[in-house]
């Protein structure tokens, strides 16, 4: 079996949903879509208060090189745009605020049979249509799929490791919509012009490997067994697994000549190329044991979380931690009003932990055992408390992906990933005063 | 409902440092019943006291000295304790004892910050300061065996195997040895007692097996050669089971905090700890060489983690 080097074994936390088929949430009485639901810059307003919009009718346009399409998730009318809390920016973003007058009107993408279009046109409905990674980094689709001409590109890698705890969308999006998934490969290795793709799968979903397997048989499309462990679906740790290819210190996929796309992204580009659907919901597991009614569904951008939880029978009233994603990686959030945004693959809700309190570190190297980028977190976490940024930063403090794993593992209960995040920011802030 | 705000990741393995010390102090459990056994209840009194007064004294220092109200204890102190007290003679009067734990704890720990801060080895400290203030009664050794119940002024004296031999050439029988039946350290006699609490140490996955092999075998080697140089210089195997050797490779040198981070640099530490042991074994003024060279050993820790330092993933060899 596939794997890479480093990485611990979380409880999986996956039984809650795995056998649960996606359900279709119904539509939200209000949205929140933020002007910022990709990476990159925020996408500029196109709507104003008191505009009607229909379903799939574009609000914002893309504002730069990295921004997106953004399309109304529901037909109603704009009643306002105010600045709420962006999770993942940490301040407040703006977001067009929509109240659903009655049921979906869609406007739709113009579009064709992809076997006849040339890859400029495919790439400009995946585009239009919005579409982002849906894995969680919310980098634009078309950016990713349009490599300069001098990185060869020969082989679409997509993840459907799903090495987060607790997630089981992707699996469940692997069992239900493999055509269309496969549909989604086949558009992408046509913009891409490879004559390769390959699926990751992690051996806790042997029912989705075999699935996909069936699916996939006579057609240029792989499918790999890969180990389950975390981060085993993290990019550079992916691609090393399925090519044995490293990607370079601060490197990109590319530079190697993989591009790496997530099962969902796959379903997305499918809609909007054969069904011309723009990116206006997506797929996600709300679970944890703090969740009455754990549940796959598909949830229209911009719902608050609130509504998505209700729909699942709601929290337990002692709810200590709501997490935007899964557990390793999510991005905890205090107001249940927060919106769903195109990278939310997920919300998991905690009951109270006895908390652990930090001990100095030991040196045990756990940490530098578990990472997968063979950083050594114990000391990256101590020059940035101590401030030496430069140094951090010789010692791999930008390589570090922020998995957690060496959080995970240690005795200490030593934050190593905040003080590695809070330091990037800090040396990122102060590079730029320097030039 | 109140929610919290918390970085990732939200999972955390249920692991501990109170745990890893729990399990250290369960590992040295065997070569502590071994000095009981062969030294009397004055030794096991020095060990269970060690531990208890250990961690103590360290609760003393975090509440009251530094003052931190919810210090939480965490058995560091009680390993460090239970091991100074596997470092020294039966013949150490319990006061003297009691000094160089303060010392031990106070100076080897606390000065440099506490759990995890220090450079050397905390027990190894006290235990080159007993050597020091106290030698005659550090280097008294007791005949084993001479009962479990006796009072340490009824038993009688002797020297250590390595003493024997550096002095008068007598080698003692390889199976007293082996387990344990000889002049020596509390804790440092029984090599059999030693392996069993290091295996169980190494199945909980709680210390790497590169520190010992490579001491060990550094050792093994150095002394193969010197035997075969010159015979006086004793066996290999002679040298494997005398002295504290078995204690300093398992127990000691395997210290988390005061050895390398990488397999790297912990086989380069232990290759220098056999190194220097067997230089000052055969040709230094002491007969014994373990703590002085890991002491030794623990201050180069931080330049070889600095040159072991692991290739980052996609790093190019320069």
């Amino acid at each position: 079996m596939l794997t890479f080097k480093g990485g611990v074994h979380p409880p999986q936390l996956k039984d809650w949903t795995k056998e649960k088929p996606i359900e279709k949430m119904p539509l939200p009485q209000k949205v929140y879509v933020f002007l910022l639901n990709h990476a990159g810059s925020p996408s500029k307003a196109l709507v104003s208060p008191g505009d009607e919009v229909k379903t799939g009718q574009i609000i914002g346009e893309p504002d730069g090189f990295i921004s997106a399409y953004l399309h109304s998730p529901v037909t109603g009318k704009v009643i306002e745009i105010k600045k709420i809390l962006h999770p993942v920016a940490g301040k407040p973003v703006e977001a067009v605020v929509i109240e659903r007058t009655s049921d979906d009107e869609w406007v739709g993408l113009e579009t064709g049979d992809f076997e006849r279009m040339s890859e400029e046109e495919i790439l400009d409905v995946i585009k239009k249509a919005g579409i982002v990674g849906l894995g969680g980094a919310m980098f634009p689709t078309h950016v990713k799929l349009s490599p300069p001409p001098e990185k060869k590109i020969d082989t679409l890698i997509i993840n459907g490791a799903e090495c987060e705890p607790v997630l089981t969308i992707d699996h469940r999006l692997m069992l239900e919509k493999a055509e269309d998934i496969l549909q989604g490969i086949l558009i992408m290795m046509k913009v891409l012009g490879v004559q390769k793709a390959v699926v990751g799968v992690e051996s806790n979903k042997m029912d989705a490997y075999n699935h996909l397997k069936k699916v996939f048989k006579g057609h240029p499309v792989d499918v790999a067994l890969l180990k389950t462990k975390y981060p085993q679906g993290a990019e550079k740790q992916l691609i090393y697994a399925i090519t044995g290819r490293k990607v370079p210190r601060g490197g990109l996929p590319m530079d190697v000549g993989v591009v790496v796309q997530n099962v969902g992204t796959c379903v997305a580009v499918k809609e909007a190329v054969v069904d011309g659907k723009p990116l206006v919901e997506r797929g996600m597991t709300v679970s944890g044991d703090a969740v009455r009614d754990p549940k796959n569904l598909i949830v229209r951008i911009g719902t608050p979380v609130k509504d998505v939880l209700e729909y699942c029978g709601g929290i337990d009233e002692y709810t200590e931690r709501v997490i935007l994603g899964g557990p390793m990686m999510g991005i905890s959030i205090t107001s249940l009003d927060t919106p769903v945004m195109k990278g939310t693959s997920g919300i998991t809700a905690f009951l109270p932990k006895k908390p652990q309190p930090q001990k100095p570190c030991i040196r045990c190297s756990e940490c530098v055992q578990v990472c997968p980028m063979n950083l050594q977190p114990y000391l990256l976490y101590l020059l940035s408390t101590k401030r030496r940024y430069d140094e951090a930063v010789e010692n791999g403090l930008m390589d570090c992906i922020e998995c957690g794993s060496c959080t995970y593992t240690c005795p200490s209960k030593i934050e190593h990933v905040r003080y590695i995040k809070l330091a990037k920011t800090v040396y990122r802030a102060t590079r730029r005063g320097r030039k | 409902m109140k929610l919290t705000s918390a970085y990732a990741p939200h999972l955390r393995e249920n692991d501990d440092v109170r745990k890893v010390m729990i399990d250290v102090l369960i590992a040295l459990s065997p070569a502590v019943a071994g000095a009981a056994y062969f030294f009397g209840w004055y030794a096991l009194l020095l060990c269970v006291s060690g531990a208890l007064l250990g961690e103590l004294f360290d609760i003393f220092v975090m509440r009251y000295l530094r003052g931190i109200k919810d210090f939480v204890p965490d058995g560091s102190g009680a390993v460090t304790g239970l091991l100074l007290a596997m470092n020294v003679s039966t013949r150490l009067p319990f006061w003297a004892f009691l000094v160089g734990l303060v010392f031990a704890l106070g100076l080897g720990k606390h000065a440099f910050g506490g759990l995890g801060q220090n450079v050397f080895n905390p027990a190894l400290v006290g235990r080159a300061f007993l050597l020091i203030s106290f030698p005659t009664y550090m280097t008294t050794w007791v005949v084993p065996g001479a009962g479990f119940l006796k009072s340490p002024a009824d038993v009688m004296t002797a020297a250590t195997p390595l003493a024997l031999f550096k002095e008068h050439g007598v080698i003692i029988s390889y199976w007293d040895l082996f387990i344990g039946n000889v002049g020596g350290s509390l804790g440092e006699t029984s090599a059999l007692l030693l392996l069993v609490g290091f295996l169980y140490l190494l199945l909980r996955k709680r210390v790497k097996i590169f520190i010992p092999i490579s001491y060990i075998g550094t050792v093994f080697l150095f002394s193969s050669i010197a035997y075969l140089v010159n015979p006086r210089f004793g066996d290999p195997l002679f040298h494997l089971l005398s002295g504290g050797l078995m204690l300093g490779a398992l127990f000691m040198a395997t210290d988390m905090v005061t050895s390398p981070i990488t397999a790297k640099g912990q086989l380069i530490f232990g290759v220098g700890c056999g190194v220097l042991t067997m230089a000052i074994r055969l040709f230094g003024a002491y007969p014994e060489g373990v703590s002085f060279s890991i002491l030794f050993m623990n201050a180069l820790v931080p330049l070889i983690d600095r040159y072991t330092r692991p290739r980052i993933f996609g790093e190019v060899k320069e």
